[in-house]
């Protein structure tokens, strides 16, 4: 426990000086110049914003509509919260800062992605990875675990093969989807050549590129939240649900009142990780597309690399620290929210 | 012959639906076989042909050649034995260093309640800080760290136990998780720094204790589930028969949660097998891992696709040949038959 302590404070403490710093070379070695809150203050309002948090516009009536219906819901929630009366002020004061923060986000997304000529900056890509990622991974992985409890044939083989994707190391799959994603030497060529889309790139299109990134990133992820819900669905009593079953009730009843809640645990920790290890993406963004087109699908950790292979390490340290931060935020309102809700381990 | 797909039990699935599980099964297969065989294909390509477009069947399409293979394995001899000598023993021994001090640690946080104290922790941390600090201004390594750990003890003594704030379960596993948000990218060059004082650069030992701080994380935290899953009453019974805790988790809690402890295993030796970035700050020749050489394939030329493939599919090998022998355990049967006797 100790170890793991050191393990982690020490880089903790290590990258606050590094983020709040700029490296400078003179002979004989590097320095550390201490420059306060400048590599901060460029990514989030100077120069590095655009590329950050995006090019910003101001929204167009749909986005207003999303904006006003934001606010509309917190307020709602807000004031509901404060007439109940079970809530002590502290916590209506901590809900207040919440409810503005989540406005002020949804402010910017709305501004980047619904607006004319806005562009979404690493943070917002990031966002877009993570959770397209875990939707798609944990619909597929929920399926593919339920349909492989049941007794068909080749079971053991489709349980393992399942798992293969995962075992490959993720730079390695970054390459493979370059492979498949060539339109004229991959395997894939005979059906790009019949859509006529011999000499298309997918780097071409911001959007395009995002679903390849997702489309290999769910290819690689799936087995995780495969393998974890295949053992739990095997670990779980199968009585109650026969008898369920044997009394008349159906599939979907005896999932959704037998199956659903002793899997959702776990579930939630899957999440988690998941929620974790995706704003970390890296590796499939940097091989299929170098981070493009443009900066389309460069990811914050993408970012933080490519200024660390620029040596701006500073700037790599406080984009590094605005992402734990970030996922901190995310991750403590998804545990006190979501997870405290279904299982009293929290 | 008996219909593969006639319906067994009550919980089974009639014919046509199992039928329809299987198609949709099989489909998923060839999604994730598709790219698996372009590359055994492509690692028996040459330049030319990999250049030259798709070409999918062996003898039909293209004349296949071990050029790759003999690259890899022979050329390159122990240049690849090495590396992958490395990434066993690392993915072994620090996935099952993790297994084992994380599912103790989650049986722990599942069944017996912790207050950690706010003050001691702090205390520590500051004393963590100051040794830091001390080193940063010039004073020797060892002389830092134990003038911290004695500041550590004295004041732990003096004044630690008069806050009583606490961290209950929760926050102890929170804390645990929250190791691993911070990306790879910002704890690569401390981590480095810190293997460099005490001269562990370079060598696989620094890379275990690493992947095992990284990794235990999420055996514990996929273990509280599987372990608060389990039914209570078998633990209870057994202690009222007078059973020792460590006999109840040997012979009770181990065995029932067989499948759990595999699917924990085969992920956490997956993600240390398979990592990436520690292994490239920390290393340079002798420790160096096998993700380091499939990245070290697209050099100045371009992406030498044949030795890439090669060098993920003799990767994965090991991976699928474990997940093959351990599949087996990942199966229902145990807990109901402990339940019913």
């Amino acid at each position: 426990m100790l170890l793991i302590l050191i393990l982690s404070i020490f880089p903790l403490v290590a990258s606050i000086a590094l983020s709040l710093s700029r490296l400078a070379f003179h002979e004989g070695g590097v320095d550390l110049k201490f420059i306060g809150f400048t590599n901060y203050q460029q990514l989030l309002f100077g120069l590095e914003r655009s590329h950050f948090l995006g090019v910003l516009k101001s929204p167009s009536p749909l986005g207003w509509a999303i904006v006003i219906a934001t606010v509309g819901l917190s307020a709602y929630a807000w004031v509901r919260a404060a007439r109940s009366g079970r809530v002590r002020p502290i916590g209506l004061v901590l809900r207040l800062i919440g409810g503005a923060l989540l406005v002020g986000f949804v402010w910017i997304v709305v501004q980047a992605l619904v607006s004319e000529g806005g562009r979404p900056g690493a943070l917002i890509v990031t966002l877009i990875f993570v959770f397209a990622g875990i939707v798609f991974q944990y619909a597929l992985g929920l399926g593919l675990a339920m349909l492989a409890v049941q007794q068909v044939p080749w079971r053991r083989f489709f349980r393992i093969v399942f798992l293969i994707p995962l075992t490959i190391t993720p730079v390695g799959v970054g390459y493979m989807f370059l492979m498949m994603t060539d339109t004229s030497k991959g395997p894939l060529e005979p059906i790009w050549v019949a859509l006529g889309l011999r000499n298309f790139t997918w780097v071409t299109d911001p959007w395009l590129a995002r679903l390849a990134v997702i489309i290999g990133d769910t290819w690689q992820w799936t087995p995780f939240v495969f393998i974890v819900l295949l053992a739990a669905l095997e670990s779980l009593d199968q009585e109650v649900r026969e008898a369920a079953l044997v009394d008349g009730a159906g599939r979907w009843q005896s999932f959704r009142h037998i199956t659903m809640p002793a899997i959702l645990p776990v579930t939630t920790t899957i999440v988690l990780i998941r929620l974790i290890e995706g704003f970390k993406i890296i590796d499939m963004p940097n091989i299929l597309l170098g981070g493009g087109p443009g900066t389309a699908t460069q990811s914050m950790t993408l970012q933080a690399y490519i200024d660390w292979n620029t040596l701006n390490l500073g700037r790599s340290a406080a984009i590094a620290y605005l992402l734990l931060i970030l996922v901190s935020v995310v991750a403590t309102v998804y545990v006190g929210f979501v997870r405290r809700r279904v299982t009293d381990l929290a | 012959m008996r219909n593969p797909f006639a319906r067994r039990s009550v919980t089974d699935l009639s014919p046509p639906a199992k039928l329809g599980a299987f198609v949709v099964l099989l489909a998923w297969s060839f999604v994730v076989l598709f790219p698996i065989y372009w590359l055994f294909v492509t690692s028996f390509k040459t330049p030319y042909v990999v250049d030259k477009g798709p070409f999918y069947i062996p003898f039909v399409d293209f004349q296949p050649t071990l050029d790759a293979w003999r690259y890899i394995l022979v050329e390159l001899g122990n240049d690849t034995l090495r590396p992958y000598t490395n990434t066993v023993i690392v993915g072994l021994s620090s996935s099952v260093i993790a297994l084992v001090l994380g599912s103790f640690a989650a049986y722990a946080l599942v069944r017996f309640t912790y207050r950690a104290r706010i003050g001691i922790i702090g205390l520590g941390i500051g004393s963590v800080a100051f040794a830091f600090v001390a080193t940063a201004l010039g004073a020797p390594p060892l002389l830092a760290l134990g003038s911290a750990v004695a500041i550590f003890a004295i004041l732990a003594q003096a004044i630690g136990r008069r806050f009583s704030r606490a961290m209950g379960n929760s926050d102890i596993a929170f804390w645990l998780i929250s190791q691993r948000i911070l990306p790879p990218i910002a704890i690569a060059i401390p981590l480095y720094v810190l293997y460099q004082q005490i001269g562990l650069l370079d060598n696989i030992i620094a890379l275990i204790i690493t992947y095992v701080a990284a990794n235990l994380p999420i055996v514990v935290w996929l273990m509280r589930d599987y372990f608060a899953s389990l039914p209570r009453e078998l633990e209870e019974s057994a202690a009222v028969d007078g059973a020792s805790i460590y006999r109840i988790v040997r012979s009770i809690v181990l065995p029932i949660s067989i499948p759990g402890l595999v699917a924990t295993f085969l992920i956490v030796l997956i993600f240390a097998w398979n990592e990436f970035l520690i292994a490239l700050v920390l290393t340079s020749a002798n420790a160096q891992t096998m993700p380091l050489q499939v990245a070290a394939q697209n050099a100045t030329r371009g992406p030498q696709w044949w030795a890439m493939s090669v060098l993920i599919l003799i990767m994965i090998a090991p991976v699928v040949i474990m997940a093959i022998l351990l599949e087996r355990y990942i199966t229902k049967g145990i807990l109901v038959g402990a339940l019913k006797g």
